[in-house]
């Protein structure tokens, strides 16, 4: 009856959003009377998850499944929520999550919500709360099926600490020929990038910067912040910084704590994509751009004199609170 | 190679997002409607498939008659042929069976939908219908080839890419990448007036059950006014961000 939890890690180590969906985890399973399990995949020390709630860990160690695969992963989660008669299934919104969840859903014949944005409003009829209309508007959504599957979105919980075993219990799914038949011929993965999926901050330039030749700054101001770098979808057409940077409505999604958005006018499809950061800074030297109607704060002023004197005072302020 | 390209019918993105009934419908008053953009660029990848590979291309909705013109427009940019499944899309388990039922019935190879739709953004359709179909499945693609009975497509991750191979049947959640923005195609006059022969088959849903169901719907709080700092006094953004917002 427990509540399964399906718990995401890179090169054996979890990442802030596991604990998340763990915290969230352990909030439904109160709501429910019930335990959280985990499952995690060639994970090392397991017992971190015990401090946002956890019961039981399922690992599972398999060699084949180094390379994060959506069908055999899914086939594992299944046959994972069997054994614990879960009912309920909580995942992250990660790349990887999006990809599996929906295969879960069909293996498990269960009703699926993506972008969660919290606990149910109630359990019986269950309803959620997600976002909608790219963070335009919010739906409450009936899952009328036995068995659910939910996937939070970034951010949306927070971390809870709470008490739990997080007793590690070794497992080992049946995994049949056809759970590999889409093969990873090659990973392409700069690894000492912050990625704007897991970035607390992300730092934004748009077409007021002119070139790629003045990105510097931006990349500067990542770097003091340990932020990600984005970009508005006008700069990535124009081929001045990679398309994985364009965040946006036909982009990659923003829902970090801060979000700096510099010589970014503020298109509506931009905004969209952008909504759920907590906190927005706007830079922009046209007192009129729409950004400065979705940000908390603003400076109106010419870019390429502001941002590197407010670089030397981040690097000011790191320093001291180092 | 038979494709079919899945086409959802959503509102234009600069569309003002309103709700009527009490919150539980969205309010279709004076707005555009427009191919998914997720959608769109799988539908030009297709065009390219047809074009350089001999395949044929179909597209398929499921919806009401108001979609129709949606449909038309995909043909006009140079589908062969579209189907509507005739029946409110209100659950993307109940939207996958239906599209389901309309690949087995044509026997399709390759099968190209968005990675989301941009209104409900639930994200799950493609990966849900290639589960019932029993296809290989590939999310989020960026680059999609495909020699005889083999594709090779790339994959975005979080923080980059990931190089796939597959063989055919199978589903693809496509979005930029799988052609640029300067590939999309506008319909000419021409094509405007082919589309209004081609063919647009409506067959009627298989079964209508739904797993899920939107019950109401919510606008975010406004928000408060910007707040406003002297380009000559960056400390106190430091100081805000620090303090107030936490964010630093």
């Amino acid at each position: 009856m427990s509540v399964l939890v399906y718990i995401e890690s890179e090169e054996g180590k979890f990442k802030k959003a596991s604990y998340e969906v763990a915290s969230y985890a352990k909030g439904l399973a109160d709501k429910m009377g019930t335990s959280v399990t985990a499952i995690a995949f060639n994970a090392g020390d397991v017992s971190e998850l015990g401090k946002y709630g956890v019961d039981k860990v399922l690992n599972v160690n398999n060699d084949k499944l180094k390379n994060f695969n959506a069908e055999a992963y899914s086939d594992a989660v299944k046959q994972a929520a069997e054994k614990e008669g879960s009912k309920v299934v909580v995942l992250s919104q990660s790349a990887n999550s999006k990809y599996l969840a929906p295969l879960l859903a069909v293996q498990l014949e269960a009703g699926y919500a993506s972008n969660v944005v919290g606990l149910p409003e109630s359990t019986d009829p269950f309803t959620v709360k997600r976002t909608a209309f790219t963070n335009k508007a919010f739906n409450f959504t009936k899952i009328s099926t036995d068995i659910k599957v939910i996937g939070l979105s970034k951010n949306a919980y927070g971390l809870k600490e709470a008490q739990g075993d997080a007793a590690s219990e070794d497992f080992s799914p049946n995994l049949s020929e056809e759970d590999f038949s889409v093969n990873v011929e090659s990973v392409d993965k700069a690894t000492n990038k912050v990625t704007i999926a897991d970035a607390e901050v992300v730092v934004s330039g748009g077409r007021g910067l002119k070139g790629p030749e003045n990105w510097g700054m931006v990349e500067e101001m990542a770097e003091i912040l340990g932020a990600a770098t984005a970009c508005s979808k006008p700069v990535s057409d124009m081929g001045w910084r990679p398309h994985s940077e364009h965040v946006g409505q036909t982009g990659k999604p923003v829902a970090s704590n801060l979000y700096i958005a510099i010589g970014i006018s503020g298109a509506i499809q931009h905004l969209a994509g952008i909504n759920a950061a907590k906190t927005k800074v706007v830079i922009n030297n046209d007192p009129e751009a729409p950004f400065f109607k979705a940000a908390d704060y603003g400076i109106v002023g010419d870019a390429f004199d502001i941002v590197p004197r407010l670089n030397e005072k981040l690097k000011e302020f790191k320093e001291k609170n180092a | 190679m038979k494709i079919l390209v899945c086409i959802s019918h959503v509102p234009d993105t600069t569309s003002k997002i309103n709700f009527t009934e009490g919150d539980t419908k969205f309010d279709t008053n004076g707005v555009q409607f427009v191919i998914n953009p997720n959608d769109e660029f799988g539908l030009t990848r297709a065009m390219w498939f047809k074009e350089k590979q001999g395949a044929s291309v179909d597209v398929v909705n499921v919806g009401g008659t108001e979609t129709e013109p949606t449909l038309r427009k995909a043909l006009a940019i140079g589908a062969d042929s579209a189907i509507r499944v005739n029946t409110p899309a209100t659950d993307g388990y109940q939207v996958a069976k239906e599209l389901a039922k309309v690949v087995e019935d044509g026997s399709y190879d390759l099968v190209i939908a968005g990675r989301e739709s941009i209104d409900y953004n639930g994200g799950m359709v493609p990966g849900m219908l290639a589960q019932l179909l029993k296809a290989n499945f590939i999310n989020n693609c960026i680059s999609l080839e495909v020699d005889g009975q083999n594709a090779k497509a790339i994959r975005e991750i979080d923080g980059g890419k990931e190089t796939l191979t597959a063989s055919l049947p199978l589903v693809i959640g496509g979005q930029k990448g799988l052609v640029e923005e300067s590939d999309l195609r506008i319909p000419n006059m021409r094509g405007i007036m082919q589309a209004r022969k081609k063919p647009l088959n409506v067959v009627e849903p298989a079964d209508t059950s739904v797993k899920t169901e939107a019950v109401k719907f919510e606008k975010p709080a406004p928000k408060g006014d910007v707040k406003l700092i002297d380009p000559d006094n960056l400390d106190e953004l430091i100081d805000l961000l620090h303090n107030e917002a936490k964010a630093i």
